[in-house]
């Protein structure tokens, strides 16, 4: 169960995911063409719903059923979030497509998605052999 | 149950995707996120790599995250076999051909590259990141933005090349 948790709570995630069709080719569209306000929707209503449980999470301090502490990670400051974070929305964009949606797509039988995680993997090499000339 | 079997709205997906972040939290202890399994895996089929970035990835302690991402696939599956009334359309029928193919390998390639630059994505930034009010992801959000409706807006210039 100790490893098998995280194959659930993925499974949530996955379920949630495509029932909300953002893992979609077209809602992707839709949004960065401002056909639909469903993923603004969506995002903003799960950051609420998140900020919330977080902070009650923050407050008393609960430990897993396996007795992990659970900790917030902070977030450090880097140029990356703005560089990186500008190629991946161009990415986002054209394959219509973020990384959680890859695996979903997988998982529901959409077999181009494979084209996707090559091309992602082949990204995260190259970034692994750019980083050291990149400002971090 | 019909309402269970259509596309669910955002007002119960959207707040079930931020249950996500407190349910990882509670039952996991870990910080929902997606693409560092990029990384993982890159690491675990390049076990000899000498790329630091690889050879300090330390995958397999990390390894809730390929069990998680291998979970996103489950659950999508369960999702479109069980619990669907009509197929979901991932991607549009002109994306089934070579064209579509390269799209999403040089789509795809940004992804990876894009979101290990700025360590997180959708899940890792503007989920988790905003939900715990971190500042950096709140720019990287912005960022995702931009590239995306630059993207859109130069789509709309060349006439549906992208």
């Amino acid at each position: 169960m100790k490893n098998l948790r995280f194959v659930l709570l993925g499974a949530f995630f996955g379920l949630v995911l495509t029932k909300s069709e953002v893992v979609t080719w077209h809602k992707i569209r839709a949004m960065f063409h401002f056909r639909e306000p469903d993923l603004y929707l969506i995002i903003g209503s799960a950051v609420v719903v998140g900020a919330v449980l977080v902070a009650i999470v923050k407050r008393l301090k609960p430990r897993t059923p396996y007795g992990e502490p659970v900790v917030v990670e902070r977030v450090p400051m880097h140029k990356g979030v703005f560089f990186g974070g500008f190629l991946f929305g161009v990415g986002w964009y054209i394959a219509g497509t973020c990384p959680g949606p890859i695996y979903a797509q997988l998982g529901g039988g959409e077999f181009f998605a494979v084209f996707t995680l090559l091309g992602a993997l082949a990204g995260a090499y190259a970034f692994a052999w750019a980083k050291p000339k990149l400002p971090d | 149950m019909n309402l269970l079997l259509s596309p669910w709205p955002w007002w119960i997906s959207g707040p079930l995707i931020g249950l996500t972040v407190g349910l990882v939290l509670v039952l996991g202890g870990q910080s929902l996120g997606v693409s560092s399994s990029f990384r993982d895996i890159c690491a675990a089929l390049l076990p000899k790599s000498k790329l630091p970035y690889l050879a300090n990835a330390n995958w397999r302690g990390n390894s809730w995250k390929l069990l998680f991402v291998l979970g996103i696939a489950l659950g999508s599956f369960i999702a479109v076999r069980f619990l669907s009334n009509a197929p979901v359309e991932f991607l549009p029928a002109h994306y089934h051909s070579a064209s579509g193919a390269l799209k999403l390998l040089g789509g795809g390639f940004l992804v990876g590259f894009g979101t290990r630059w700025a360590r997180g994505c959708t899940s890792g930034h503007s989920i988790m990141g905003l939900s715990s009010l971190q500042l950096p992801s709140l720019y990287a959000t912005l960022s995702f933005f931009a590239g995306g409706l630059t993207a859109a807006g130069l789509g709309m210039l060349i006439g549906g090349v992208l």
